[in-house]
């Protein structure tokens, strides 16, 4: 025994001499750097200050991921053992304008190129729960995404696209349990039973009320249709993510990136406790729990960020929810290159931005990815924009070996650093939150959304003092700005719909819709889950507006904190 | 002694994105003016009315949903069919130039798109107020 002793003795002493040596290292060369001639300026578009070297001595304390594999708790390295050689990321490209039948032909152009996942973009009208028709509708219609007014819609939407075969998302939060029943519906219609339905719904309230503000009803009843999902999902679409927890937007709305994982993370907590508290196993709901980061521009703390989340959602999942299914543990999650970082002057650079972000979200280990296209700060993007969006995925799978090795920065001190860091950033944000009264509490108080909008002021100074360059805005201007051809959406598609929705209205089985109609007020006023209801009266063609107004009767509607 | 500019900034339609028009409200507060948001979710008649009540000079719409051809000129005739000419309408978001141009050949003011700075917007609302027209009392 003692032999041992002495071989572990001598070993920790050699250790202490190396890292000894290591430190005289350093210290020679903080001399030179210091002694040295530099730049004044840190470009960064990150929060954080970098230093100009790490090494070994920046993870004393941490063994970083020295110790871990990829698809091994807690999953830094990634939630697959054979990492993208078992399975490529989807491609998966955000769509839709003007019509459900418009939209149609743009997705199986997306699907004629190679695209591998649909991606359902729905105008502001439907976002909001309003019909094509209705009075707050006007002038939005089919503008920033397809119009989606009731089933009807929604099977034009997939007309020829056999929904047993594709994967599906949607982006849509405030009404997704109405849009989720019509894909449902929609797919019976097909003879696609719903256990056989892969995709996602977006369906994450909380981020809304926090950033993106397409809300219908105050928070509790959002968070009750939610909990029905989860639910209802659990028995009945198995192969369905009924939430995707999105950090995209709060980012975009100016947090940092820390805030981005932080405030996004307890959002998915408070989404866990309220299954919890159901009465649901949180191995029932928890496997069907995904993710969606927005990928930004300061490159190594992007990477940082995706392994982060993961580290800290498995130890969450397993040490303070209690989940024994591994499946609970890891995060999947899609991720998108940042809108906000491109520039409506010299768009052609966008499309550099969008590789680099790409990049990123692929070392990051993302199991899905949609690139923006160049144009997207001028108007929605035109079918040859989106092109080179959906071929930037494919030179960067097939051509630059990237995919071939899991985790290839896991060891980089300075990716170790920055991730230890951002989660210990998370970390102490989540005790803020938490002394904020949690996340609901801090939203009703707007605490949330005074964090993120203190932080896209900060940014805003930083660029216009010239702390941030921008290629193209506030440095290396030019006056010949390229222009490049950009999308119409004409006024068709609110002139079409509105016909549709009268016919509809004309046709369908009416004294059906308000039966059905009834017996979903009924269902919201007590306790039953109302996903069964919602169904009937997506298939009996009651509108959305009019499954949205019913459920605000007896849910009432939310009021924002307003404030700059 | 000449009194703050007061700005009303508004949110029309459906569109969320608020992130434009809270920084834009912040920096105009900086430069001294008398800053009004309405919040999200405004239409045309809400932000009229509010502009009117207000008494403000001028009225800033923030619009990213493509639907500024519809809101602008809705807010424009409503602010002229109560006779106040006088205020300025102005704004910004994703709005194609050809656009920005139909909407000013309409009496719209200047609009500002993306990388826009605070600092110009600030200038181009002084300017307006420096040049603009004697005010009947």
């Amino acid at each position: 025994m003692t032999g041992v002793h002495t071989d572990a003795d001598a070993t920790i002493a050699e250790m202490q001499r190396e890292l000894d040596d290591l430190r005289r290292q350093v210290a020679t060369w903080r001399d030179a750097y210091d002694a040295g001639k530099r730049r004044d300026l840190n470009f960064t578009n990150s929060a954080k200050e970098v230093a100009p070297v790490y090494t070994a001595l920046d993870l004393e304390g941490s063994a970083g991921t020295a110790l871990e594999v990829p698809g091994v708790f807690p999953y830094t390295r990634g939630i697959h053992p054979t990492g993208y050689r078992g399975r490529l990321w989807t491609m998966r490209q955000f769509a839709g304008f003007g019509s459900a039948k418009e939209t149609n032909e743009r997705y199986k152009f997306l699907l004629e190129h190679g695209t591998t996942g649909l991606s359902v973009a729905f105008d502001f009208p439907t976002l909001m729960g309003y019909d094509s028709d209705h009075v707050r509708s006007e002038g939005e219609v089919g503008k920033c995404g397809v119009a989606i007014s009731s089933l009807a819609d929604m099977e034009a939407l997939f007309e020829g696209i056999p929904l047993g075969d594709v994967s599906t998302s949607m982006t849509i939060n405030g009404p997704a349990i109405i849009l989720w029943c019509f894909y449902i519906a929609a797919a019976e219609k097909q003879g696609v039973p719903a256990e056989k339905l892969r995709g996602t719904v977006q369906n994450d309230i909380l981020k809304e009320y926090m950033a993106q503000h397409a809300w219908c009803f105050p928070i509790e009843p959002a968070l009750r249709l939610i909990v029905d999902m989860f639910e209802w999902g659990s028995t009945h679409t198995p192969e369905w993510n009924t939430i995707s927890i999105s950090g995209y937007h709060i980012r975009e709305a100016g947090a940092t990136a820390a805030q981005e994982l932080a405030f996004t993370l307890a959002d998915g907590f408070t989404y866990v406790e309220r299954g919890i508290a159901r009465g649901l196993a949180v191995d029932e709901f928890a496997p069907r729990l995904s993710y969606f980061w927005d990928v930004h521009n300061d490159f190594f703390e992007e990477i940082a960020k995706l392994r982060a989340a993961r580290r800290i959602w498995a130890r969450h999942m397993k040490d303070r929810y209690h989940a024994k299914d591994p499946r609970s543990w890891v995060m999947r999650f899609h991720s998108q290159t940042a809108g906000v970082t491109l520039t409506a002057q010299q768009p052609m650079n966008n499309v550099v931005r969008v590789a680099y972000q790409a990049l990123a979200a692929v070392l990051g280990g993302t199991q899905s990815l949609h690139t923006n296209s160049m144009d997207e700060t001028l108007a929605l993007p035109t079918e040859q924009a989106v092109q080179v969006a959906l071929r930037t995925q494919q030179v960067l799978a097939y051509e630059t070996g990237i995919p071939n090795v899991s985790d290839p920065l896991g060891g980089s001190y300075y990716v170790e650093k920055l991730t230890d860091d951002l989660e210990r950033e998370a970390e102490a944000l989540f005790v803020e939150i938490d002394a904020a009264g949690g996340v609901v509490k801090a939203l009703e108080s707007g605490w949330l959304q005074r964090k993120i909008t203190e932080s896209a002021a900060r940014q805003q100074w930083e660029i216009e003092q010239h702390r941030r360059v921008i290629v193209g805005v506030n440095e290396f201007e030019s006056e010949d700005s390229l222009t490049i051809p950009l999308l119409k959406i004409d006024e068709d598609a609110a002139r079409n719909q509105a016909v549709r929705l009268k016919q509809l209205r004309e046709s369908r089985d009416n004294a059906a819709c308000t039966a059905r109609l009834d017996r979903l007020r009924e269902a919201a006023k007590g306790s039953e889950n109302v996903v069964p209801f919602i169904l009937d009266c997506a298939r009996a063609y009651c509108t959305l507006y009019e499954i949205r107004a019913a459920l605000e009767d007896v849910f009432g509607a939310y009021r924002e904190p307003v404030f700059f | 002694m000449s009194r703050p500019i007061r700005v009303l900034v508004a949110k029309p339609g459906l569109d969320g994105h608020d992130r434009g028009a809270k920084v834009v409200a912040a920096a105009l507060r900086d430069a001294g003016m008398e800053v009004i948001y309405t919040g999200l979710h405004q239409t045309p008649e809400m932000i009229a009315t509010a502009a009117i009540q207000e008494d403000v000079d001028v009225i800033g719409l923030s619009i990213l949903s493509g639907a500024h051809m519809t809101l602008f000129p809705r807010v424009l005739d409503l602010i002229r069919a109560e006779g106040r000419d006088d205020l300025l309408l102005t704004g910004g978001g994703i709005i194609p130039q050809e656009d920005m141009d139909a909407l000013a050949a309409l009496g719209v003011g200047k609009l500002f798109g993306p990388g826009a700075s605070t600092g110009d917007l600030v200038a181009y609302i002084k300017n307006w107020f420096g040049q603009r027209p004697p005010q009947a009392v």
